[in-house]
């Protein structure tokens, strides 16, 4: 099909490799190319979906209001959002919400780098819905299998062969001081969490 | 692409000519070897280019053109279609027959066999026999055509029409799309449409591309992107959809805007209702959207247990 510029996909990612995913880069020159954050696991992310649970709101802003949210995910990491006057639905969200309450996030992944050097990685929201705790269990599964698929294509590439896949052979440049086994530490974790979750509901 | 392939590839071009035309095999053959081995341009594109060139030569139309000597064309299934401006042989049952819009069209309408359905266009000045609905018929020669993503062929004066005594059913072509609600699109909501006969466009601003400023008669539709983690899917939701999907009615719909002295309001309602689910939807495809004819809201316990054991192993 021609020309029709193709939607960006959102990614799958717990907090834990999120917060990891400090390095960014485009595909071209082109002032409007996308911006993409590079996955410790080997994958590019212009947009993910998430779905946790908030439990703090608060207007950070100094002039006009930009409401800051964290949403942390079954390992007990943390997501940040900040959504202000060019985001209005979501802030609006951020406004109204009362945590905690799950809530599902689409948006993109953003990074700012501190005075100490360090890099954050943050999330803008393009849209933050509140919904049920089935929702929030099914992200969490899903996003447990899309992260062990990419843990398990880093694991079996070989880093000397050129035709390894792009973005993994970047991670392996780009964050060396990162291990892989974190995140498959974060799979395993979060369907503990899970399972527990099920576990006590069960028994009462 | 070796000197043989080129070969065969040109002698089929000769006898596409064959009856209009006297063209030198060699010469065909050297046309393609410099675009394919030199330009690098691919081999269905270097035919075209090499067809027009000779076209042009002898002040021919596309049209005009014989498949070679009817036994040229693969014959295709409907689902197979996907580029336009080839030359195939189908054989299919005339699903529905609808009224040509142009007097240069004889008859539109849809074909289908086992893998689905495509629509086709007849015209006028190709003096073909009529085609009958419910019918199965063996069509030779007929040209594949591309809008906006969609496929469709179109029969010709060369095209040949031979009924069949057998009957080819016509199979189920709706997909499946599974994953979150992650975007409802401009134009969802209470939308209005217009008025006129036969024309269903979405006015903007009470404007009808078509037909100017009309007064639009309302409706529910939601443009969705479904999205699983590895590819998005966008989904049109009709009013019958839209409703079981939100729980808003097309009359609901318009009490609350109404209500709010804005039509907004509603698509914001069902942003609320929808989005960052589960879904699952069935539906036929129409160019880059899925229409959605059955769904479902994935609401059921997922098992982890695998994935599990699975990330316990690596």
């Amino acid at each position: 099909m021609a020309s029709t510029p193709t939607r960006e996909v959102a990614r799958r990612v717990f907090a834990r490799e999120f917060n990891d995913a400090s390095y960014t880069f485009k595909e071209s020159d082109d002032d409007r190319a996308p911006v993409y954050v590079l996955l410790p696991t080997g994958q590019r992310a212009n947009r993910v979906f998430l779905v946790g649970t908030l439990t703090e709101t608060e207007d950070v802003g100094e002039d006009s209001e930009y409401w800051q949210g964290r949403v942390v995910d079954p390992n007990g990491d943390t997501f940040f959002m900040y959504a202000g006057q060019y985001q209005p639905d979501a802030a609006s969200m951020l406004r109204e919400l009362e945590p905690p309450a799950y809530v599902a996030v689409v948006g993109k992944p953003r990074t700012y780098e501190t005075d100490e050097g360090e890099v954050n990685v943050s999330i803008r929201p393009e849209s933050i819905s509140e919904v049920d705790e089935a929702t929030r269990d099914r992200w969490v599964v899903e996003t447990a299998e899309r992260t062990l698929d990419r843990v398990k294509r880093y694991k079996e590439a070989d880093m000397e062969d050129p035709a390894t896949d792009e973005y993994i052979a970047m991670a392996d440049e780009e964050y060396e001081q990162l291990s892989i086994e974190n995140y498959r530490q974060s799979v395993v974790g979060a369907l503990e969490s899970l399972q527990d979750e099920q576990a006590e509901a069960s028994a009462d | 692409m070796t000197e043989s392939d080129l070969r065969t590839h040109a002698t089929e071009i000769h006898e596409q000519f064959s009856d209009q035309l006297q063209i030198d095999v060699d010469d065909v053959v050297e046309r393609l070897d410099t675009l394919v081995n030199d330009y690098q341009v691919p081999i269905s594109e270097a035919r075209r280019s090499v067809v027009n060139t000779y076209l042009d030569e002898a002040g021919m139309d596309r049209d005009q053109l014989g498949g070679g000597d009817g036994g040229g064309n693969e014959q295709v299934n409907v689902a197979d279609v996907d580029a336009p401006e080839e030359w195939v042989d189908v054989r299919a049952t005339v699903v529905e027959l609808w009224e040509p819009r142009a007097d240069a069209v004889a008859q539109v309408g849809l074909l289908g066999d086992e893998t689905g359905t495509i629509k086709f266009t007849k015209w006028s000045k190709s003096d073909l026999p009529s085609l009958e609905e419910g019918k199965s018929y063996a069509l030779r020669n007929v040209v594949t055509d591309e809008y906006q993503g969609r496929f469709s062929v179109k029969l010709n004066r060369t095209t040949t029409i031979e009924e069949l005594d057998e009957e080819i059913e016509v199979g189920d072509d709706s997909v499946e799309a599974e994953g979150a609600l992650v975007d409802i699109q401009s134009g969802s909501g209470l939308i209005k449409r217009c008025p006129e006969d036969d024309c269903t466009r979405v006015l903007q601003n009470g404007r009808c591309s078509e037909h100017g400023e009309v007064e639009g008669e309302f409706d529910l539709r939601i443009k969705g992107v479904l999205d699983d983690g590895e590819e998005v899917t966008e989904v049109i939701f009709d009013e019958e959809a839209t409703e079981e999907l939100t729980g808003i009615s097309l009359e609901e719909g318009k009490e609350m805007a109404m209500d709010a002295l804005d039509t907004t309001v509603v698509a914001d309602e069902m942003r609320q209702k929808i989005l960052g689910r589960y879904y699952r939807v069935r539906g036929p495809t129409f160019g880059r959207y899925l229409l959605a004819d059955e769904q479902e809201r994935l609401t059921g316990a997922v098992d982890a247990d695998e994935i599990l054991i699975k990330a316990r192993s690596i």
